[in-house]
C-alpha cells in the first residue's frame, strides 16, 4: 500500500503497451482491446472499494449499465433525429423516435429520454447520477451498520432488478436486445476507422488518468483511512472518524468509475446491453479485479486483459471449456492467490532481488477474521 | 375479483412459497450457523431436480410397472445426493474459508458456474422435464371455479413434512443440540467437546440437502435447465436476509410473505415489475430493521 | 466536574452489567477503578465513549449529553479510549498510525487533502519520545511487541488530546520493567487532563492513582484513596471472600 514508494513501473508498462497497440496490431485486434479497456474501468473500482475499502460490490454492472444507457441514449437520440440516416421503419412512420419504440407502439417520447438530446446533459448525468445514487444507497446502509455480507448481497439485488426492468420495460429501454444502431456524434460518424482510433486513445488516456487519480486517493489520508476501516473499523472511530462517510465515498467513486467504463463502451461498442447490467456480468467483474490483484491498480487492468483475452480465445475455441476455467479462476483466486497477479508479479521481483528474502509485505491481502455483522471486537476479553 | 380467483392466486404463492421456503431453509441454516453464503445453492437445487429426472428416467427403463413409485424415491435420492455433494464440498474447500464470507461468496460463485456447465455438458443446455405420476395428475376441485393441480399439493404436503422434519431434527435429536450448541457459542461448544468440524459439515450437508429436496419439489412445477439454479438464488437470498438469520421459523414466514407478494403483484402488474417491487421493498425494510424482518431482537 | 455520571444502568440478555451507578471525575484527576470480574468497569467505559447504550441515567461530558451520540461523535468531543487488548492499525506504520490519530480534517474531503505539515511533524515526534517509539516511526504497527502496542496506542490517544482518557488496562500483559515505564508515561499525559483507569494490578493503582472506586456488581462499593480503600472492610470482604 507505499504506492508512493514504488516506481510505477507497471503503469509505464502497460501505457507502452496499450499505446504500441494501434500500431503494430490490426483493426480487429485494436476494436478488440478498445472493448476490454472498458472493463477495466469498473475493476479499477473494485480495487479501490473491495480491495482498499472491504466492500464487495457484486453490483459494479448497474453503474457500468447507467454510463453505458445514458451514452446510448444520447446517440441514439441523435441517429433518431436524422432523416437521412434514421431506420427505414422510423421513416415509414414519420416518427423521430428511436425505431425500438416504434415498434413497440409508443408514441411520444417519454419525459426521462428528453434530456438526452443534449451531450453536455448525458455527460453530466453519467459523471453525476451514478455516484450520487451509489453515495445515498451506501450511507444509508453503512449508517445503520449493515455488515459486509448484507450489503453485498444488496447490490447483487440492485444489479439484479436493474436487468429484469430494463428487459422487462423493452418499449422505454429496447428490452433484452438493449439499445444500439448508432450512427453519429454529434455530426461526426461513429462508425468509421478515424473516429474509433480517437476513441481509443481516448479510452487510454481517460484509464491513466483514473489510475493515478485513485492512486492519489488512496496515498492520501482518505485512503489509509479506508483501509484502516477495512481492518478494524470500530477502532477508526475511536480515532474520530465516522466510517459510513468515507465507505460510502469509496463506493460512490467506484460507481462513477464503472459508469464512465459504460459511457466508452456504448461508444466504442455501439451498444447498451442489459446482458451486461445484471448479477452475472456485475460478478465477473470482480474476477477481473481478483485476478489482477485486488490491491494492485495495474493490477485490475491486466487481470481484466487476461481474464478478457482468455474469454475470447475460449469461447470461440472450445466453448465448453470457459466457464470450467472462470469458475476455477474464482476458486483458485481465493484460496491460493488473494493477492493476484499483481501479488505474484511481487514476489518474483523481490525473488529476483533477494533471493533468499521472503516477499515483501505490502501486498500482503488480509485474510484476518472478517466477522459477518460483529466487527473485530475491541477489548476482546470477556467485560470485566 | 371473484373469490374463486382469489383462491387461485393465493395457492400459486403457495406454490412459489415452498420451493423458496426449502431453499431458503437450506441456505439459512448454513448461514446463520456459519456465516456462509453458498452462491452455488441454486445450482444443488437443479442438482436435486436433476437427480429426480434421473431416477424417472431409471424407473422408465427397469422398472416402468413401478412408475407410479418413483417420485418418492426421486426425493429421497435428490435428498441423499446433495447431502453427499455438500458434505464433499464442506471439508474440500468450504472449511478453509470460515471468517472469510465475502471470499466465500466468490468461491462458491465459481462453484456455481462450474456446475452449471457440468449440467449442460451432462444433460444438454434444454430444459428437462418429469412425468408426472399418475397419482398425481389432475385436479382437486372443491368448487366448480377453484382447480388445484395434485401435484402442487403435494408439494405443499412435502414442504410441510420438511420442515417438521427438521424441526424435529433441531430440536429434537442430539444432532440438533450439538447444531444448536455451535450456532450459539462456537468456542464453549468445543469445550465441552462437541466436534466443530464435524458439526460443521454435517450442518452445510443438511443444508445442501434441504436445496435438492427443493429441486425435486421443483420438477412438479416447471422444467430443469442448466440456469434454473441461477433464476432462484437472489431470491432466496433475498427471503434469508429479509427473514432475519436468527430464526429459521423467521426464513419460513419471509418465505410465505414473499411469494405470496410476488404472486399477487405478478397479478397485478407485469412480471418484471412486481419482480423489481419486491426487491426495493426488502431493501427498504432491511433499512429500517437491518436484522430482518422477523428477527427477534435488535442490537443497538 | 468534568464527568458526571448519573443513575446510569444496562443490561444484557437479562444480566444487568451496571446498575443505578453514579460517578463523577473532576478535571486534572486520575481515577482508577477497581473490582472483581464482571463487576461492570468495561460496561462503564463502553457508555462513556458511546458504544454502548445505557438504559436509563445520563452521562454528562462537560456540558454534552453523551448517552445521546455516537462513538466519533464522543472522541471529537474530547473522549478518548484505549481498550484492554491493543488496538493498533496493524498495516500502517508507527507514523502513520500516530498520523491518523491527529485530531484535524476528520472528513472525507478534508483527508483527502490533507498533507502533512510542520505542526504535525513536531507532534509526531514528541509523541513519539514520550511513548518511548521515536526510532520505531517506520515499522509497522503489527510488528511491535505487545508492550511497544500498548504504548503506540497511548500515544495515538495523545495525539487526539483528548479532555477525558478513558483507559482499560492498559498494563495488561507487561513485565515489571514495561510496567515502570508505563507509570511513568501515565503520569505524565494525567497531567492538565482527567483520566480513568481500570486497572487489576494494585501496585501499579497505587503508583498512579489521585481516586480509587471499587465497582462491585454494577455498583460502587466504595470510594477513596489507596489507603482508605484498603482499609475498608467492604472492600476486603469483596475481594477476600470471593
Amino acid at each position: 500500500m507505499r504506492q508512493r514508494a514504488r516506481p510505477p513501473a507497471g503503469l509505464l508498462l502497460i501505457v507502452a503497451l496499450l499505446l504500441a497497440v494501434p500500431f503494430v496490431s490490426d483493426g480487429f485486434r485494436e476494436q478488440l482491446i478498445a472493448k476490454y479497456l472498458c472493463f477495466t474501468f469498473p475493476a479499477i473500482g473494485l480495487v479501490l472499494v473491495w480491495g482498499h475499502g472491504g466492500i464487495l460490490s457484486l453490483g459494479q454492472g448497474l453503474y457500468f449499465g447507467m454510463g453505458s444507457y445514458f451514452m446510448a441514449m444520447f446517440l441514439k437520440l441523435e441517429a433518431a433525429a436524422q432523416s437521412n440516416t434514421g431506420s427505414a421503419l422510423s421513416q415509414f412512420y414519420g416518427s423521430s423516435l428511436p425505431d425500438f419504440m416504434v415498434w413497440n407502439s409508443v408514441e411520444v417520447l417519454p419525459w426521462w429520454w428528453r434530456p438526452f438530446h443534449s451531450l453536455l446533459f448525458t455527460i453530466a448525468a453519467i459523471v453525476v447520477i451514478p455516484p450520487l445514487f451509489a453515495f445515498l444507497l451506501a450511507y444509508a446502509n453503512f449508517r445503520k451498520r449493515v455488515g459486509g455480507v448484507y450489503f453485498s448481497i444488496i447490490t447483487l439485488a440492485l444489479a439484479a432488478m436493474a436487468s429484469i426492468v430494463i428487459i422487462g420495460q423493452q418499449g422505454y429501454t429496447g428490452g433484452v436486445n438493449g439499445i444500439t444502431d448508432f450512427k453519429t456524434i454529434l455530426g461526426v460518424d461513429i462508425l468509421s476507422d478515424r473516429i474509433k482510433r480517437v476513441l481509443y486513445f481516448i479510452t487510454v488516456a481517460t484509464l491513466v488518468t483514473s489510475v493515478l487519480v485513485v492512486r492519489l486517493m488512496l496515498a492520501s489520508r482518505t485512503g489509509k483511512i479506508l483501509v484502516a476501516i477495512r481492518d478494524r473499523e470500530d477502532r477508526v472511530r475511536f480515532s474520530g472518524y465516522n466510517p459510513a462517510t468515507f465507505k460510502s465515498f469509496a463506493f460512490a467513486m467506484s460507481a462513477l468509475l464503472a459508469a464512465v467504463g459504460g459511457a466508452l463502451f456504448a461508444l466504442q461498442e455501439g451498444l447498451a446491453s442489459p446482458s451486461l447490467v445484471g448479477i452475472v456480468p456485475s460478478i465477473e467483474m470482480v474476477i477481473y479485479a481478483a485476478v489482477g490483484g485486488r490491491l494492485s491498480l495495474v493490477g485490475a487492468v491486466y487481470g481484466t486483459l487476461v481474464v478478457f483475452s482468455a474469454k475470447t480465445f475460449f469461447s470461440e475455441n472450445f466453448p465448453e471449456v470457459w466457464l470450467y476455467l472462470l469458475g476455477g479462476a474464482f476458486i483458485l483466486v481465493v484460496l491460493f492467490l488473494p493477492a493476484g497477479l499483481a501479488g505474484l508479479a511481487d514476489k518474483l521481483v523481490s525473488l529476483l532481488r533477494f533471493p533468499r528474502a521472503s516477499a515483501p509485505a505490502s501486498m500482503s491481502v488480509r485474510t484476518a477474521p472478517e466477522d459477518i455483522d460483529r466487527p473485530v471486537e475491541l477489548g476482546s476479553a470477556p467485560p470485566a | 375479483m371473484s373469490f374463486d380467483i382469489a383462491v387461485m392466486q393465493a395457492f400459486n404463492g403457495l406454490s412459489l412459497f415452498t420451493v423458496l421456503a426449502l431453499m431458503a431453509l437450506g441456505l439459512a441454516i448454513v448461514f446463520g450457523l456459519m456465516g456462509v453464503i453458498n452462491m452455488a445453492h441454486g445450482e444443488l437445487m437443479a442438482m436435486g431436480a436433476y437427480t429426480t429426472y434421473l431416477t424417472a428416467l431409471i424407473f422408465e427403463r427397469c422398472a416402468p410397472t413401478l412408475m407410479a413409485f418413483y417420485l418418492p424415491v426421486a426425493v429421497v435420492m435428490a435428498f441423499a445426493v446433495t447431502f453427499a455433494f455438500g458434505l464433499t464440498l464442506e471439508r474440500s474447500f468450504i472449511r478453509f474459508l470460515y471468517n472469510r464470507p465475502l471470499d466465500t461468496m466468490l468461491a462458491t460463485w465459481g462453484l456455481s458456474l462450474i456446475l452449471q456447465q457440468a449440467f449442460r455438458s451432462l444433460f444438454g443446455p434444454r430444459e428437462v422435464g418429469v412425468p408426472s405420476p399418475p397419482w398425481l395428475t389432475g385436479a382437486w376441485q372443491p368448487t366448480s371455479g377453484i382447480s388445484i393441480p395434485l401435484s402442487r399439493l403435494f408439494i405443499v404436503g412435502l414442504t410441510v413434512v420438511v420442515g417438521c422434519a427438521l424441526y424435529r431434527l433441531l430440536f429434537g435429536t442430539r444432532w440438533g443440540l450439538r447444531i444448536r450448541a455451535v450456532t450459539q457459542n462456537r468456542a464453549m461448544s468445543g469445550a465441552v467437546g462437541i466436534d466443530t468440524a464435524r458439526v460443521d459439515a454435517v450442518t452445510f450437508a443438511i443444508g445442501s440437502g434441504l436445496a435438492g429436496v427443493a429441486g425435486s419439489a421443483f420438477t412438479m412445477l416447471a422444467s430443469t435447465g442448466p440456469v434454473t439454479g441461477q433464476q432462484y438464488i437472489v431470491d432466496t437470498f433475498i427471503v434469508v436476509v429479509f427473514g432475519g438469520v436468527e430464526s429459521l421459523l423467521g426464513t419460513f414466514l419471509s418465505a410465505f410473505t414473499i411469494a405470496q407478494m410476488q404472486s399477487w403483484l405478478e397479478f397485478m402488474l407485469t412480471g418484471s415489475m412486481a419482480k423489481a417491487s419486491i426487491l426495493l421493498c426488502v431493501i427498504v425494510v432491511l433499512y429500517f430493521r437491518p436484522a430482518g424482518l422477523f428477527a427477534a431482537k435488535v442490537r443497538r | 466536574m468534568i464527568l458526571s455520571v448519573e443513575d446510569v444502568t444496562v443490561s444484557f440478555d437479562g444480566f444487568t452489567a451496571v446498575d443505578g451507578l453514579d460517578l463523577a471525575v473532576e478535571e486534572d484527576e486520575l481515577r482508577c477503578v477497581i473490582g472483581p470480574n464482571g463487576a461492570g468497569k468495561t460496561t462503564l467505559l463502553d457508555m462513556i465513549c458511546g458504544k454502548t447504550r445505557p438504559s436509563r441515567g445520563s452521562i454528562k461530558f462537560k456540558a454534552h449529553e453523551l448517552t445521546e451520540l455516537i462513538e466519533y461523535e464522543v472522541t471529537r468531543l474530547g473522549v478518548g479510549r484505549k481498550f484492554q487488548t491493543p488496538s493498533t492499525y496493524e498495516d500502517l506504520t508507527v507514523l502513520e498510525n500516530l498520523e491518523i490519530s491527529y485530531p484535524k480534517r476528520r472528513g472525507v474531503i478534508g483527508s483527502l487533502f490533507f498533507a502533512r505539515d510542520a505542526a504535525l511533524m513536531d507532534k509526531i515526534d514528541e509523541v513519539a519520545g514520550r511513548i518511548y517509539l521515536c526510532d520505531h516511526l517506520g515499522a509497522k504497527a503489527g510488528l511491535l511487541s505487545h508492550g511497544q502496542k500498548q504504548w503506540l496506542e497511548i500515544g495515538m490517544l495523545l495525539m487526539q488530546d483528548p479532555e477525558l482518557l478513558l483507559l482499560d488496562e492498559p498494563v495488561a500483559g507487561m513485565s515489571p520493567r514495561e510496567r515502570e515505564r508505563t507509570a511513568e508515561l501515565l503520569t505524565g499525559i494525567a497531567e492538565g487532563r482527567s483520566t480513568i483507569v481500570i486497572e487489576h494490578d494494585m501496585a501499579f493503582v497505587r503508583m498512579i492513582a489521585h481516586t480509587v472506586t471499587v465497582m462491585h456488581e454494577g455498583k460502587v462499593l466504595a470510594e477513596g484513596s489507596m489507603d482508605e480503600i484498603q482499609a475498608d472492610p467492604r472492600v476486603i470482604d469483596v475481594y477476600l471472600g470471593e
